[in-house]
């Protein structure tokens, strides 16, 4: 059996990945402008600059953050290495590189929608056109998956792709609890308030998991329960658990078809972090300190991709001088 | 038949003296296109340009296409693509794959006998100096054995047809020849775009170069064991032919890889991939050999693989094409070729080289000095560095110059008459006309030697010009072999 080629895995997993944070991006940002307000009613865009911790970053640029230079520096700002803007274009290099694998019509798109970004101009990030805009991200990066799931062949590099869709998506949900908890917490009169609820709103609707989370807490509204639906509920496609639970079957099921059952370490790792996130609760997860929770999810999906790079990826980047172990040794 | 007239589209088209690919000349008119120069001439000149903008505008979308990098943005491009297509009769294709196979066989022999025997050097047919100084000779392959004796797995002919209405060949390709991607691309965009234009016109496929070139490049791997895994080696993204790569690997069904994705151990070659080191049998590579192997050539090169002409000349490794091909399509050697079919086959060649005056035969020297102002000379091997002269546009100064140079090194030149290209019907801004078209026919070799029918029709854009290159306002045609 041939396996793909570690630079084409590596491609693929962050092709993947770069598409959902654009995704992610264009959510936050529709999101922020639409919902989120201080209490004086101004638009708190220096939230998502904390959200991604982009604040230094942002400062380089020397600009206040205005909506303006707020929404340019994640949408265009070629500069900025996560701007909408930048990931798209690195995804399409990598899909570039990845055209012997992946279908004309996952090219086309990808290729298609990276050129209309390239194109857009100030007036396209106009307030007035923000919602249009973000719509359009959004669905274009959804057409991704679905041209993928539609036309990709299931070899390795589906594996790669969902396993990569799945652990952004994990991390990118952590960053939107974190800085919305985070923001809400200095003012404890607060708590409870219009602008609090106003507040959690934001964070499900960003999400795309208001109505799903009425649904299931038809009743109340506490950050609590929201913090239950966003991080825990398995349910919810964009749930931290939801999304390690589909980067674990994945892996899970690549390691058993494609035979790499001898790699274990991000499968190990990837099963405790889902076992974890079934056990615990929102409560637990409140009282022993949100934010500290939420970085351990961080710090724990980063090491699986770690692992994950050390036992797929890392052939791509060893010299080709020094003797080998006996693990990657000629079949 | 002789008697039919364009009524339409066509009505007006001259060829301008030159003979016409759809038309032939008014002596003898083509026959074989009659039925497709009716429709062209029934299509209406903004239909016609409809189609055409679709067509391209599907290629750029496809991505059909070579990239520029700049230092902030990548430009994509398409090769120009004319709608009107060329159309060579079987008869025609008959004389033009008879003539590529011998050629091609030729060359391989020769190229054999440089790396082992020389006695084409030693009967004098070829001078020493010419192949064993050029800077394409590869002592590493001395006395190494290329399975079936064949060096030039995949060779592009350069064939013009003169104003005789005879095809003519103007250089060959057998190092890593490209375009064949677009030979298929067009032909694809033709069936989506003219679905009438060929309609009940028998129109030989194109459409399974890879499969063949795959299987030829499989039979050549025979010796190294019984599945062998065949790859395509690029040097990546940046590489102006990377599409063609893309294409040519998908059409094949192999791994596309780049350096860093080969390895050599123990005198074999190996792919880096999720599941560890896996083997590799053939490289189609796509790559010169200066960058092929930084150890046994160029030391600079990050594209190639380290060792890898040890593996290879270790037995472990087929490369197509072989390693050295390069003297075999050296301008220099260029003008020898039909002695060189002569030597090995004892044939006349069936497609005749233009006509060519060798320099360091007293015989072309003294003709080339006294009819410098009708010829093109060019520079042969690495050896030239001054540039082509082309004497109709060169001014008397130029031309003494020249004449200095050719004197004080002879050996250094050919020359050539000017080449009137051969027209086909055109898309220009200004409606139907003339434009000069070349055409690489693509020859692919393992045990035996196929052609695919057609080859790449390369089109002269700008009005006059007689440059087909992409580089210098050339666009490309779909190129019709009728059964």
């Amino acid at each position: 059996m041939n396996n793909l080629l570690s630079r084409h895995a590596e491609s693929i997993f962050w092709l993947a990945r770069q598409v959902e944070r654009s995704n992610s991006t264009a959510r936050i940002l529709d999101v922020n402008e639409t919902f989120s307000r201080n209490a004086r009613g101004e638009h708190d865009w220096e939230s998502v600059l904390r959200l991604y911790g982009d604040e230094q970053n942002f400062r380089a640029t020397g600009r206040r953050p205005t909506a303006d230079a707020v929404l340019h520096f994640y949408i265009l700002d070629g500069d900025n290495p996560n701007s909408v803007l930048s990931s798209i274009r690195m995804a399409r290099e990598n899909a570039r590189a990845l055209r012997p694998l992946i279908s004309t019509e996952m090219w086309v798109q990808l290729n298609g929608f990276h050129n209309r970004l390239s194109r857009l101009r100030k007036s396209d990030l106009k307030i007035e056109n923000l919602n249009r805009l973000c719509s359009y991200i959004k669905e274009s990066c959804q057409t991704h998956s679905g041209i993928t799931a539609e036309t990709l062949y299931r070899d390795e590099s589906w594996y790669f792709h969902q396993i990569g869709r799945a652990l952004e998506r994990a991390d990118q949900t952590t960053r939107l609890v974190d800085v919305k908890y985070q923001v809400l917490l200095p003012q404890p009169s607060d708590v409870g308030s219009a602008i609090d609820e106003a507040q959690w709103n934001t964070v499900l609707r960003s999400a795309a998991g208001f109505h799903a989370f009425r649904r299931v807490n038809p009743q109340s509204m506490s950050p609590a329960k929201v913090v239950d639906f966003i991080v825990f509920d398995k349910r919810f496609p964009r749930s931290v658990a939801a999304s390690v639970l589909v980067a674990n079957e994945h892996l899970h099921e690549l390691r058993l078809k494609h035979g790499h059952t001898a790699k274990r370490t991000a499968s190990n790792l990837l099963r405790r972090l889902a076992a974890s996130l079934a056990e615990e609760s929102a409560d637990d997860l409140i009282t022993r300190g949100l934010h500290e929770g939420l970085d351990e999810i961080q710090a724990q999906l980063a090491a699986v991709t770690d692992a994950l790079g050390r036992e797929f990826f890392l052939l791509t980047e060893v010299d080709d001088a020094p003797p080998r172990e006996a693990t990657e040794a000629p079949a | 038949m002789t008697d039919w007239q364009p009524g339409g589209l066509l009505e007006g088209y001259g060829a301008g003296g030159f003979y016409c690919e759809l038309c032939g000349t008014a002596k003898r008119p083509a026959l074989h296109t009659q039925t497709v120069r009716e429709r062209i001439d029934g299509l209406s000149l903004a239909e016609l340009r409809r189609r055409a903008q679709a067509a391209e505008r599907e290629l750029f979308n496809l991505g059909v296409t070579f990239t520029v990098y700049t230092s902030r943005e990548q430009i994509d491009r398409i090769l120009p693509f004319d709608v009107i297509p060329r159309v060579l009769s079987a008869a025609e294709w008959d004389t033009i794959e008879r003539g590529v196979v011998q050629r091609v066989t030729a060359l391989n022999r020769f190229i054999a006998d440089v790396y082992h025997e020389q006695r084409i050097l030693r009967d004098g047919i070829v001078p020493t100096e010419l192949v064993l100084g050029n800077a394409n000779f590869r002592p590493q392959m001395q006395g190494l054995k290329v399975p079936f004796g064949n060096y030039v797995n995949i060779c592009g002919v350069d064939i013009v047809r003169g104003g005789d209405g005879r095809f003519y060949v103007l250089e060959d390709n057998a190092r890593t020849p490209s375009g064949v991607s677009y030979v298929v691309e067009n032909r694809h965009l033709t069936q989506r775009a003219f679905p009438d234009l060929m309609r009940n016109i028998g129109v030989r496929s194109v459409s399974n170069y890879g499969q063949r070139l795959v299987g030829q490049l499989t039979e050549l791997a025979a010796g190294t064991g019984r599945d062998p895994s065949v790859v395509l080696l690029s040097p990546g993204v940046y590489n102006s032919a990377y599409f063609e790569h893309v294409f040519l690997a998908r059409e094949m069904g192999v791994p596309l890889v780049e350096g860093r994705d080969l390895i050599v151990r123990d005198d074999r070659v190996f792919m880096k991939t999720t599941g560890g080191l896996q083997p590799v049998n053939v490289i189609y590579r796509r790559i010169d050999d200066d960058f092929l192997d930084p150890e046994a050539f160029n030391p600079k090169s990050m594209l190639g693989v380290r060792g890898l002409m040890r593996a290879y000349r270790a037995g472990n490794v087929v490369l197509a094409n072989a390693v050295g091909t390069g003297i075999a399509d050296d301008k220099a050697v260029y003008a020898y070729v039909p002695r060189i079919i002569r030597y090995y086959l004892d044939e006349d060649a069936i497609l005749p080289n233009v006509e060519t005056h060798i320099c360091r035969e007293r015989e072309g020297l003294e003709y080339t000095l006294a009819n410098l102002e009708r010829l093109v000379v060019k520079p042969v091997g690495e050896s030239g560095g001054y540039g082509i002269l082309i004497g109709p546009h060169a001014s008397r100064k130029a031309l003494a110059e020249f004449r200095r140079r050719l004197r004080a090194a002879p050996a250094n030149y050919i020359s050539q008459p000017v080449v009137q290209l051969s027209v086909c019907p055109t898309v220009t801004r200004s409606g139907i006309e003339p434009r000069h078209v070349d055409l690489r026919p693509f020859a692919v070799t393992g045990r035996s030697t196929w052609v695919l029918p057609g080859g790449l029709t390369r089109v002269a854009l700008r009005k006059g010009s007689l440059i087909v290159n992409s580089s210098q306002g050339g666009g490309s045609k779909d190129t019709w072999v009728l059964e």
